[in-house]
């Protein structure tokens, strides 16, 4: 055949053999790790090592905090009790605008607290992550006078009856917070800084400084706090904080900074206008008063966890440790293949 | 392909039912070609019911009755109109399609919308927009190749001249001339060629991928006429379009005549003609309605086991999901409820809509339907619970496997040329799982090229051959005006048979003399010379479809019997250097009832005789025993040595005809060939009178040698734990020899013979087998207790005849559980239709995966029936590449592809599905989580964007990158351990406790990767849109890193796609966080600037991963599966090999692998 071979080689225009090539036969350069024993107990290790000191300085981080939590909405209306005709009675003392809503509260700091100290007012069970409330805006009005008509997605707070636009339209506007907070000393007061609480980004971009609220909130039902119309959006920082809506139900929002410290067992005495309706279901508001660290409020539970997961590592680190040298098993002997364990055991 | 027969079918099958289940292979599956299988060839004799006419040079009238179809073809499916619409058809075949669809209509409905409108339709949009411009571009190409098919140019006789015409304007019932070389443009019937015989060679590699030269005839009456000076006209009535591309059957009306017409007079579309200057034909089947065109049909579709698995475990992740919607729903009606009273005046709610005068509810439409549209909502909101972008992905990773597969260099035969084939895209994975082969055995195993060996002629036998030693390289030549004609092969011969041959006045002389005289006439060989470089010397190439005759014919030049010519009416035959003669006057085609051919020559002292030659066992039947009953005796004998070394045995007998006998057959062959209704059956009858009471000459013994590496291939599959089953058409003793070679079968092993008449002696010998197994086991347990010994291992060896009483009866379970026992299982002498119900009795009693490779026409049922066909493509055509799955040229290759290609194939596909379904729930989960916050309100704190893209951008490239790359083992290991291939066997990489355990790790990680940020930022000042890009962020970071963990080979490639969709993921939240319209604007970098971002995303990563990186490491160091320890292994031995490479300093250069 071996002439034939000759012949036919000829023939064939070209060989269809595949280009050589390292790719192709899967044969690139490859890194392939496995985990020793060693490699494993290291990592293990390494891992509680490195996450128990952020644990702890997160918790101590978190201790020195110092925070004043103050619940006030029960407190700032006239009947306390439980029973319709109490909810009533707040409802319609709240609702009413005439009445007199202030209300001080006297609160001892606990510690001394450092300058800035940063005042929010926080709200419990409020969802401002509800998809009718997040749904309820429209960032293209809020930015340019040019879209001011633009309101179809801020229903049902988008016009006002003779078809007006509402600038700024929508719920969450709508709904704006509008308790206010003046705190003193014995013997003098405390200014408030309310500058710079909203985020640049906010001030800069996302709200227009041409953009000036039109028939806001002049139409029952009333949900919140008015604006100075002479403003623009993008001055009304208080606005502009609630507007970045919460991720979860209770949330704080930034009402402004102290810049001036606070003693430990100071008294200082807070005139609160109790205006905003958390009434009419069961929502708490309350007044922080707090400074920061790094990992921000006074939260422990990050530093308890990284210690958990630390201490957990370093325990099975130990916990394997032992088993490799009670029970040790060489890499790669192939006595352990299941077709060599089989016939050992016969 | 097997035995000596079957080949001949090949060659002569047009009356035999080969080629009507060969009709069906391509697109249909297993049923539907055996049913065809059983209604043998029917269609063949109904030329006279609605048959075609064509009126030779008349297209006008040809066409007039019935528009037939033009020549022009169209493979292109759509045109610029219906492109759009039909493509989207199509697409939205897959249940996929529809699903993403339904969603994406929902979520346009204003009360639904979750999503914004764009990134609702976006990733279908992406997706159909991706398989659109695929077809389109597919299509186009199709479109291209037909212009350039369409407009090629023939010369079409117009008005008693030839003219060039475009393909695409040739009409049926158009004369055509060919030249050599050319392509034919349709289907057309011979009329006359160069040669004044009126043959012509055609060559089919395109049609069948059949590289040897047929031949084809053109009929006496109209060979003589030059259309261009004397009109011709004429009808022709032929069958009506069918696939079948070696069956036609027409008849021809010329000047009054009526002649004839079978598959031998046709030449079909896409052949070449070759060796013939010219060829005049007249067009009966054209364009689309071509047998070419009617054949080209897509590849077979089959779903793969894991994929089947797989949609069980999505049926659980559906359930999953309405679960899931279920509880957001009804825990959004108690929400509520509880609050029924307080909706309207809720801020976050605002139940009644003021703007309007009317007062009215906004967008508020009673309890349930709050509730409904809430699931509604969930239901859009966790879609890709369900991983479509899986079967997206699924399908990209095929293709990247089936390029490793084509490509790989290892799986290249280099004598034929040929790559490893994908047809099949989609079973990739199934070479994996493998536990029965089932293979056919010549061409197969063996090579198919068939080697004369020894003849037992007159009794005696002579098998004393030796190789052709180096000095006598030149063989038998014949010398002819100075030129030299040597025959392109060698053969060994026997130099006593030699030296007898050259004797002419013996007895035993003028027996040999016949002997070889039938071995060179009885065949449709055709001979070719062949210009060699030196050119006094000729080399003879004989041409033909079957190789036993090939190495028949070879033989007898070798002994001085060359035959030089043959037309369709003569043949000569250069016998000891003197040429003769013999017309041929008919021939009796094989068929496989007969299971022989004869023919008759008229030899040139005017003596007629009819020589036979075929397969023993019908042979014996028409020979008579009383003529010479010493040299049958002796013949049936060495049969039965030769057979038991693994030849192949062919019987040859002749007879003298009187005049009278000469002249009965002749008229009755006449009738019978120009017969319309019934011809093949009356030509049979015709072949049964004349084959009768015939002396025996001899036998001869072809050697099919096994191809390269077979043994060793065995061995490894049957120590992967894989039964070998062969299926052959072969005697017994053949099939035990061919066996014992290829180390299937050992002395080692006890061997259960079945051979049975009848039904109740096979279910005794099956009972008798089984409780001799029973016996076998039981005792070999006892011993291997006390002594170690191994297993003893058992070989079923079953007939065909016992096969028929025992398929489709209630013995099956009997055969099943015995086979079941056994190592090995020989099953001989089966027809191609038991191939298939033998590999259809496993498959579905043993829910285990099966193979099936073969070569031949006879193994595409087979093929079909299996899980994965593979097709061999050798010596035998195509047929079984067609209906295969995978094709590849090397039985030998089946090693690379199970062990290696399979094996990752199947880990790789296993480790995607998984982790594409954790990646998912991972993620939908996140939200699941959310929703709870929020009073069930389905508000994302991810971003829309985000949602859409996670599939797309942030996690979608790294598991297709590892699931076309990753490797856990190296090819060198795989190989080295057989064994290792039990893992796919088992099911150990995919199967419903991995998933449930992936499941559960997901749960775990959703949890970490949710609730740190949550109560880290509870009750703290953080907006949804910051929290939401650390969720995203944590959830990408996690998934990837979770592959990072479990990939085991890192390329470049790896890296770039994990940490390269980090980067990106990183990149798109910051865009989608710079556009001032999104109400997350500048949030990424407000919670970037923060210390407590960094150790959230740090510590989520950690505590989500360590239970996995635990878990794993117990694992894989107390419970070590095989993987793992040959993985081990494999570093273990490299960091031992580069250490002696270091010492020896050895600066030799590794040359690149070829």
């Amino acid at each position: 055949m071996s002439s034939g071979d000759e012949i036919s080689q000829t023939i064939s225009k070209k060989s269809k053999k595949p280009q050589y090539s390292r790719f192709t036969q899967q044969e690139l350069p490859a890194c392939k790790p496995i985990l020793t024993p060693g490699l494993v107990i290291t990592t293990l290790i390494s891992i509680g090592i490195i996450f128990i000191p952020i644990g702890l300085s997160s918790l101590s981080a978190s201790e020195n905090v110092v925070e004043i939590v103050d619940r006030y909405d029960d407190a700032c209306v006239p009947s306390t009790g439980n029973d319709e005709a109490a909810k009533r009675e707040r409802l319609s003392f709240i609702q009413n605008a005439k009445t007199n809503k202030t209300c001080i509260r006297n609160l001892v700091v606990p510690k001394k607290m450092k300058h800035p100290i940063y005042v929010y007012y926080q709200l419990d069970n409020f969802y401002q992550n509800h998809r009718r409330y997040v749904k309820s805006r429209s960032d293209r009005q809020y930015r340019s006078p040019k879209y001011e008509g633009d309101t179809k997605t801020c229903d049902p707070e988008s016009e006002i009856d003779d078809h007006k636009p509402i600038v700024p339209c929508g719920l969450i506007a709508w709904s704006l917070f509008n308790d206010t907070y003046g705190i003193s000393t014995k013997s003098n007061p405390v200014p408030i800084n309310k500058k710079d609480i909203a985020w640049g980004s906010d001030k800069s971009s996302k709200f227009g400084s041409n953009v000036y609220p039109k028939n806001f909130q002049n139409q029952d039902p009333i949900g919140g706090g008015k604006l100075n119309e002479s403003l623009p959006l993008s001055e009304q920082e208080d606005l502009l904080v609630w507007m970045r809506t919460a991720a979860l139900p209770n949330f704080r929002k930034l009402y402004g900074r102290i810049e001036t410290d606070l003693e430990a067992n100071e008294k200082i005495s807070v005139v609160i206008q109790n205006n905003y309706n958390t009434y009419s279901f069961d929502s708490r508001k309350q007044l922080v008063l707090s400074t920061t660290t790094w990992i921000g409020g006074k939260n422990d539970f990050l530093g308890k966890a990284y210690i958990t997961v630390g201490g957990i590592c370093l325990f099975l680190a130990i916990a394997f440790l032992l088993t490799y040298v009670i029970k040790p098993r060489p890499l790669g002997d192939p006595a352990y293949l299941s077709w060599n364990l089989n016939s050992a055991e016969l | 392909m097997d035995s000596n027969s079957n080949s001949y079918s090949q060659l002569q099958n047009e009356n035999s039912s080969l080629p009507d289940f060969i009709r069906n292979s391509s697109s249909q599956r297993s049923t539907s070609s055996i049913q065809s299988f059983h209604s043998k060839a029917s269609g063949g004799h109904s030329v006279k019911e609605d048959a075609r006419l064509v009126y030779i040079n008349d297209p006008e009238k040809t066409n007039e009755k019935f528009e037939f179809a033009k020549n022009s073809i169209r493979t292109g499916k759509y045109s610029i109109l219906t492109f759009l619409p039909r493509n989207l058809f199509e697409q939205f075949h897959r249940v996929a399609y529809i699903y993403f669809l339904v969603i994406a209509i929902l979520n346009q409905l204003p009360q639904l919308a979750v999503f914004g409108r764009g990134a609702s339709i976006m990733p279908l949009a992406f997706v159909l927009l991706v398989t659109a411009v695929k077809d389109g571009y597919e299509d186009y190409r199709r479109h291209r190749s037909d212009n350039i098919e369409n407009n090629r140019l023939a010369w079409v006789l117009v008005n008693d001249q030839f003219q060039q015409k475009k393909w695409k304007d040739m009409r049926v019932g158009e004369i055509v001339k060919i030249s050599a070389n050319e392509t034919l443009p349709c289907d057309m019937v011979l009329l006359s060629t160069s040669d004044t015989t009126g043959v012509a060679y055609i060559q089919t590699t395109n049609l069948d991928g059949e590289s040897n030269l047929k031949t084809r005839y053109a009929k006496q009456e109209t060979q003589m006429k030059n259309p261009e000076k004397e009109k011709i006209s004429g009808l022709i009535k032929c069958e009506k379009p069918n696939r079948n591309i070696y069956g036609f059957q027409a008849n021809m009306e010329i000047d009054g005549k009526r002649v004839s017409l079978g598959p031998s007079n046709i030449i079909l579309r896409g052949c070449e003609l070759k060796n013939t200057s010219w060829a005049l034909g007249i067009v009966v089947y054209a364009g689309g309605e071509t047998k070419a065109m009617l054949n080209n049909s897509g590849a077979p579709s089959k779903r793969s086991r894991l994929e089947t698995h797989m949609n069980r475990e999505i049926i659980y992740l559906s359930i999953f999901l309405v679960v899931l919607c279920t509880i957001v729903s009804v825990c959004h009606g108690a929400w509520l409820r509880r609050h029924k009273d307080d909706l309207v005046l809720m801020q976050f709610y605002r139940k009644k809509d003021y703007s309007e005068p009317k007062v009215d509810d906004y967008n508020y439409y009673g309890w349930g339907m709050e509730i409904f549209f809430v699931f509604l909502m969930s239901v859009i909101v966790f879609q890709i619970m369900i991983p479509i972008s899986l079967y997206i992905s699924m399908e990209l990773v095929r293709v990247g496997q089936a390029y490793f597969m084509i490509r790989d260099d290892r799986m290249y035969d280099k004598a034929s040329n040929s790559r490893f084939q994908c047809r099949a895209l989609n079973i990739n994975e199934d070479l994996g799982q493998i536990k029965y082969v089932f293979s056919d055995k010549t061409g197969t195993l063996t090579e198919n090229k068939m080697e004369f060996q020894c003849a037992s002629i007159g009794g005696v036998d002579y098998s004393g051959g030796k190789a052709i030693s180096e000095d006598e390289q030149t063989g038998y030549s014949l010398r002819v005006e100075g030129q030299v004609f040597r025959p392109k092969m060698k053969v060994k011969v026997d130099p006593e048979l030699l030296s007898l041959s050259k004797q002419k006045h013996t007895d035993e002389g003028r027996h040999v003399h016949d002997f070889f005289i039938a071995l060179a006439a009885c065949n449709t060989i055709v001979p070719l010379t062949v210009e060699t470089s030196d050119p006094a010397l000729k080399l003879i190439d004989y041409q033909g479809e079957s190789p036993d005759e090939q190495a028949l014919v070879y033989a007898a030049a070798a002994y001085g019997f060359m035959l030089i010519e043959r037309t369709s009416g003569h043949i000569v035959i250069d016998i000891q250097g003197e040429r003769q003669r013999y017309n041929v006057l008919g021939l009796h085609e094989f068929d496989s009832d007969r299971k022989r051919m004869s023919v008759i020559l008229g030899c040139p002292d005017n003596t007629f005789k009819v020589f036979v030659k075929g397969a023993d066992t019908t042979m014996f039947n028409v020979i008579d025993r009383s003529l010479n009953s010493n040299t049958v005796k002796a013949t049936e004998d060495h049969l039965h040595l030769y057979s038991s070394k693994g030849l192949r045995t062919l019987v040859v007998g002749m007879r003298d005809l009187s005049a009278s006998e000469f002249e009965q057959w002749q008229s009755s062959y006449e009738r019978a060939s120009t017969a319309l209704m019934g011809r093949a059956a009356l030509l049979r009858k015709v072949a049964y009178n004349v084959e009768t009471s015939l002396s025996i000459l001899g036998a001869s013994a072809i050697e099919d040698k096994l191809q390269q590496g077979v043994p060793e291939a065995i061995e490894s599959l049957r120590n992967a734990g894989i039964k070998v089953w062969v299926l052959t058409g072969d005697k017994q003793e053949t099939a035990i020899s061919i066996g014992y070679s290829s180390k299937l079968l050992t002395s080692k092993m006890t061997q259960i013979v079945v051979n049975n008449n009848s039904k109740e002696s096979c279910k005794k010998s099956l009972d008798d087998a089984l409780v001799m197994c029973k016996k076998l086991t039981t005792d070999s347990d006892a011993t291997r207790r006390g002594s170690g010994a191994r297993k003893t291992e058992i070989a079923l060896i079953i007939d065909g005849t016992s096969l028929v009483h025992i398929l489709d009866t209630e013995l099956e379970e009997q055969l099943f559980n015995l086979s079941s026992k056994c190592t090995v299982v020989l099953c001989c002498r089966v027809a191609p239709l038991q191939k298939a119900g033998i590999v259809a009795l496993m498959k579905n009693r043993a829910n285990e995966m099966t193979l099936a490779i073969g070569d031949g026409a006879n193994d595409v049922s087979m093929i079909q029936m299996a899980d994965v066909g593979i097709g061999i493509s050798g010596q035998e055509g195509r047929q079984a590449v067609m209906a295969s799955d995978f094709a590849m040229a090397q039985f030998r290759f089946l090693v690379p592809l199970l062990f290696v290609h399979g094996h990752w194939n199947y880990q790789r596909m296993s480790y995607m599905i998984l982790y594409n379904v954790y990646r998912n729930a991972v993620f939908v989960l996140v939200l699941f989580w959310y929703a709870l916050f929020t009073s069930f309100t389905l508000t994302t704190a991810i971003t829309d964007w985000s949602s859409v893209l996670y599939s797309v951008i942030y996690t979608a490239l790294p598991t297709i990158v590892v699931g076309v790359l990753d490797k856990d083992l190296s090819r060198t290991t795989l190989l080295r351990y057989p064994q290792l291939y039990g893992t796919g066997q088992r099911q150990e990489s995919y199967n419903g406790k991995l998933f449930w355990v992936t499941i559960m790790d997901t749960l775990w990680q959703s949890i970490a990767a949710f609730f740190v940020p949550l109560l880290a930022y509870w009750g703290s000042d953080v907006d949804r849109s910051s929290l939401g890009d650390l969720w995203t962020i944590a959830v990408v970071i996690l998934v990837n890193i979770h592959l990072a963990m479990d990939v085991v080979r890192w390329y470049w490639i790896t890296h770039a796609a994990i940490w390269g969709s980090i980067v990106a993921t990183f990149i798109c939240v910051m865009v989608i966080d710079v556009l001032p319209f999104l109400p997350g604007y500048w949030a990424f970098f407000h919670i970037a600037g923060t210390k407590l971002f960094w150790a959230c995303l740090f510590g989520i990563t950690i505590a989500a991963l360590v239970p996995r990186f635990v878990v794993k490491i117990f694992i894989q160091y107390f419970r070590p599966d095989d993987i793992q320890i040959a993985r081990e292994l494999e570093k273990v031995e490299n960091s031992r090999e580069s250490r002696d490479a270091e010492i020896e300093m050895n600066p030799i250069f590794d040359p690149p692998r070829r």
